[in-house]
C-alpha cells in the first residue's frame, strides 16, 4: 500500500492553488471585456457603433447655452445670518449639494447636507431635526399633516433626469424607446429584445434574440419617482399590472420582473454585468459610468429624444406647477423636452422660529437659485428653466418668523 | 490542631484573598449576565416593534403569504407583507450552501488531520480559517466580478439539459442572469467552509489513534480506515457542524444581497432566478420605509429571522454537545 508521498501531497495542493488562481483571473477578465460599451457622450454626435441607423437627434445636445443661465433675481442678503445648516434627504440631489455646499462656504456659513434618502429627507424635517429636508417627490397630504412645525414649502432646485440604459454587445447608444413598451417590459409582457415593437422603434438595428435582464431598485428612492410616474403616464399595460395608478407609481412599487440592484450604483452594476440588461439611471450616473443609454420618444409623439441637459432644461422650461409646487416634470410638451425627467424640492418650514436660521436658509437658498445654478452642469443637472426658477425663488418671500417675512 | 502565629495576625491576610475572589466572581458573574440581558433585550425590542404589524396582520399574518408589496400596503386589504418568500429565499441559499460545503468541509478535515503531510497540515488549517477573515462585503464583490461570469457558460449549459426535463426542469429553468439563488449558495457555502471544517477538524482529531492503528493492521487503506474508524464515530460531530454552519449561513447579509438579485415580489421556482433573503430585504429596504406598517413589518422580518436563527443554533449545539465534544 503506497504511502501518500510528501511531495505528492505538496504537488497537489500547488495544482488545486493554481487552478484556483486561474479560474478567478479568467472569470473576472471575462467580466472585464464585457463591461466595456460604447459611452454615450452628452455633447457629441455620439453615433453608436455597429448599430447603424440609431442616432440621437443631436442639434438641442450639442448646444451648451443655457446651462449658465446667470440668473440674477435673487433676495437681498438677510443679515444676522446663523453661520451653519443642517440638511438631509435625497440621494439624487447629493452631487449637487456637495458642489453647492462647497462653493456657499466661501460666504461663511457653513452647510451640511446628509443624503440618506428621501424619505429619511421628509421623516427629518416633519421631526424638525434638521433645518431643511430634500425630496424628489412632493409631500403627500399625509406627509403635511404629519409635520410637526406647521405648513412646509416646496422649493425647487435643479433638474435632472432618468435615462434607460441597457447593454447589447456591439450596439451602442441611441436606441430608441417609447414610454409603452418600456412599460411593457417592466410589466413582463415583452420579454425579448428582438420583440417586434422594439425592432419597429429601431429599423436599422439588428436586435439580438436574447431575454431582456429587466433592473430595477430594490430601495426606495425618487428615481424610481420618475421613472414610475412616467410609465403610469404612457403605459395602460404598466398601470393595470401594478392595479392602478394608486400603487404603479411611486417611490417603491411592487416590480413584478427584475433583478433589483441597490441605489444608482447597484443598477449601474446589474447592467453592466448582465449582458441584455435593461435599467433606468440618473443621467448624471449613465455618464459617468460610461453606460450605454438610450433615447425617448417625447409627449408629443414626434421625435426622439436624446436625455442631456438641454433637453431635461426645455422640459423645465414647460412644467406648468401647481400654486404650492407639488408637481412632475415627466411627459412635459415640446420637441425637445426629454419626458422623464425630474426635480428635487428642498423642504422648508414656512414659519420659522429661531430668525438666524430663518435667515441662513434664506440666504443659501437664494444663493443656490441664482448662482448655484450656474455649477449645476458641473455634476450634470440641468439648471431650473426661468419660469421655474422665478417661481421657486417667490417660495422664498414667503418664510416668516414670527408673522414677519424673512426676505428684505 | 494548635492555633499558629498565621492565624491570629493573618485575619486580614486571609480575607484579601476572599475579596479577590469575591469580586472576581460578581464580576464575571454580570459579564454573563450582560450577555443573556443582550440576547433577550434584543428578542424584547424586536417583538416590541414588530408588535403593530403582528397586531394589524395577526402574529402568524407574515408567515401565511408569500406576496410582498409594499407599495399597496394603503389601498390593499389583505397583507401586503407575505414574508414566505424570503424564508424560502434564505432556507434554499443556505441549503444549497450546506450541500457544497459540508462535503468539501470534511473531506478538507479529513486531509488536515490524516492524509496531509505532517508539515503541511498547520498551513493549511491556516488557510481555511483565513477564509473567515475575508469581510463580507469582499466576498459579494468577488461574487459578482468573478464567480457570476466564470459560472456563466456552465449554468447556461445546465440550463439547456437539466432544464428541459419535465418534472423537475422547473427548479433548474433559465434565464441565467447571474444574480440567483444559486450563486448566493455558492458564495456562502465558501463562507461557511472555515467554521465547519474547524468543528469537523476537532472532531475527526479525537478518534483514538489504537482504532486507526488497528484498521491499517488489518490491511486497510488509508480510505478504508479513515471510513471505518474516523467517520463512523464523527456522525453527529458532522452534522452538529452543519447545522452551526447552516446557523451562520441563514444570518449573512450584504455578501448574499449583492448577488441574489432582490426580486421581493414572490417565490421564483427556479434556483437560477432571482430572489431575496430575510436579511437582504431588511438591508434594502429599512432606509426608506415609509409605507404604513412598512418599517414594522421588516422588524417581523428580523424576529422571524431571529426565531429561526436561535432554533437552528440552539439543535446545533445539542447535536454536538451530544456528540461528547465540547468543541462550539
Amino acid at each position: 500500500m503506497p504511502r501518500i508521498s510528501r511531495t505528492g501531497s505538496i504537488a497537489t495542493a500547488l495544482a488545486g492553488l493554481l487552478i484556483a488562481g486561474t479560474l478567478s483571473a479568467c472569470g473576472s477578465t471575462g467580466s472585464g471585456n464585457s463591461g466595456n460599451n460604447s459611452g454615450g457622450t452628452t455633447g457629441s454626435a455620439a453615433a453608436p457603433k455597429s448599430g447603424g441607423g440609431a442616432s440621437f437627434s443631436t442639434a438641442a445636445c450639442t448646444s451648451s447655452s443655457g446651462l449658465k443661465p446667470g440668473f440674477s433675481n435673487g433676495v437681498a442678503t438677510v443679515a444676522g445670518a446663523a453661520k451653519s445648516l443642517s440638511g438631509a434627504g435625497s440621494t439624487f440631489a447629493a452631487p449637487a449639494y456637495s458642489v453647492w455646499t462647497k462653493a456657499y462656504a466661501s460666504t461663511g456659513t457653513q452647510v451640511a447636507y446628509q443624503s440618506i434618502g428621501s424619505g429619511g429627507g421628509v421623516a427629518q424635517i416633519q421631526a424638525q431635526t434638521v433645518d431643511f429636508g430634500d425630496s424628489d417627490t412632493p409631500m403627500t397630504d399625509a406627509d403635511l399633516q404629519a409635520a410637526k412645525g406647521g405648513a412646509i414649502l416646496h422649493i425647487p432646485l435643479l433638474v435632472g433626469s432618468v435615462v434607460p440604459a441597457y447593454h447589447l454587445s456591439g450596439i451602442g447608444s441611441g436606441l430608441k424607446f417609447t414610454g409603452d413598451v418600456l412599460g411593457k417590459i417592466y410589466a413582463g409582457q415583452i420579454t425579448k429584445w428582438n420583440d417586434p415593437e422594439l425592432t419597429k422603434l429601431n429599423p436599422g438595428v439588428k436586435l439580438p434574440d436574447e431575454q431582456i435582464a429587466v433592473a430595477h431598485r430594490s430601495d426606495g428612492s425618487g428615481t424610481t419617482g420618475i421613472w414610475t410616474n412616467y410609465l403610469t403616464k404612457e403605459s395602460p399595460t404598466w398601470v393595470s399590472k401594478l392595479g392602478g395608478k394608486a400603487t404603479s407609481a411611486g417611490k417603491e412599487v411592487a416590480w413584478p420582473v427584475g433583478i433589483g440592484g441597490k441605489g444608482n450604483e447597484g443598477v449601474s452594476g446589474v447592467v453592466q454585468q448582465t449582458e441584455g440588461a435593461l435599467g433606468y439611471l440618473e443621467l448624471q450616473y449613465a455618464l459617468a459610468q460610461n453606460t450605454t443609454f438610450g433615447q425617448v420618444q417625447n409627449a408629443d409623439k414626434s421625435a426622439f429624444v436624446q436625455p442631456c441637459l438641454a433637453t431635461d432644461t426645455a422640459a423645465a422650461d414647460k412644467a406648468n406647477f401647481p400654486a404650492d409646487l407639488r408637481g412632475d416634470l415627466t411627459d412635459e410638451p415640446g420637441t425637445d423636452s426629454y419626458p422623464i425627467a425630474g426635480t428635487t424640492y428642498a423642504l422648508v418650514y414656512q414659519n420659522q422660529k429661531d430668525k438666524a436660521k430663518a435667515a441662513a436658509l434664506v440666504n443659501f437658498f437664494s444663493w443656490v437659485l441664482t448662482k448655484g445654478q450656474d455649477l449645476n452642469s458641473q455634476v450634470s443637472y440641468s439648471p431650473l428653466g426661468a419660469p421655474l426658477q422665478k417661481r421657486a425663488m417667490a417660495q422664498l418671500s414667503k418664510i416668516t418668523v414670527n408673522g414677519k417675512p424673512v426676505a428684505g | 490542631m494548635a492555633t499558629t502565629t498565621l492565624d491570629r495576625p493573618g485575619a486580614r491576610q486571609r480575607s484579601r484573598p476572599r475579596l479577590a475572589d469575591a469580586s472576581f466572581r460578581y464580576i464575571t458573574g454580570a459579564a454573563a449576565w450582560l450577555m443573556i440581558a443582550l440576547l433577550v433585550g434584543t428578542a424584547a425590542f424586536l417583538i416590541a416593534e414588530a408588535w403593530p404589524a403582528m397586531q394589524k396582520y395577526g402574529i402568524f399574518g407574515a408567515l401565511t403569504s408569500d406576496r410582498w408589496a409594499p407599495s399597496e400596503a394603503a389601498t390593499s386589504k389583505g397583507n401586503p407583507y407575505g414574508i414566505l418568500q424570503f424564508v424560502y429565499g434564505t432556507v434554499i441559499t443556505s441549503f444549497i450552501g450546506m450541500l457544497i460545503a459540508v462535503p468539501a468541509a470534511v473531506a478538507i478535515a479529513l486531509v488536515v488531520t490524516d492524509v496531509a503531510p505532517r508539515r503541511l497540515r498547520r498551513p493549511l488549517s491556516w488557510l481555511i480559517d483565513l477564509l473567515a477573515a475575508i469581510p463580507s462585503v469582499v466576498y459579494g464583490f468577488w461574487g459578482i466580478f468573478a464567480l457570476i461570469p466564470a459560472l456563466k457558460p456552465i449554468v447556461v449549459d445546465l440550463n439547456d439539459s437539466l432544464g428541459k426535463i419535465p418534472v423537475i426542469g422547473t427548479v433548474f429553468a433559465g434565464p441565467f442572469f447571474g444574480l440567483s439563488y444559486f450563486t448566493a449558495g455558492l458564495i456562502l457555502a465558501i463562507m461557511v467552509l472555515p467554521i465547519i471544517t474547524a468543528i469537523c477538524r476537532e472532531v475527526f482529531a479525537t478518534a483514538p489513534i489504537s482504532e486507526k492503528e488497528a484498521a491499517l493492521a488489518l490491511g486497510a487503506t488509508k480510505w478504508e480506515m479513515l471510513r471505518l474508524a474516523v467517520l463512523p464515530r464523527s456522525r453527529s460531530g458532522i452534522v452538529g457542524a452543519a447545522i452551526l454552519g447552516f446557523g451562520r449561513a441563514i444570518g449573512e447579509t450584504i455578501a448574499v444581497t449583492m448577488v441574489i438579485g432582490n426580486s421581493v415580489l414572490t417565490i421564483s421556482t427556479s434556483i437560477f432566478g432571482q430572489g431575496a433573503t430575510m436579511p437582504s430585504v431588511i438591508a434594502n429596504e429599512f432606509n426608506e420605509a415609509t409605507e404604513p406598517f412598512h418599517l414594522k413589518s421588516l422588524f417581523v422580518v428580523g424576529l422571524w429571522l431571529l426565531v429561526l436563527a436561535l432554533i437552528v443554533n440552539v439543535i446545533g449545539k445539542i447535536i454536538v454537545s451530544r456528540s461528547g465534544e465540547h468543541i462550539a
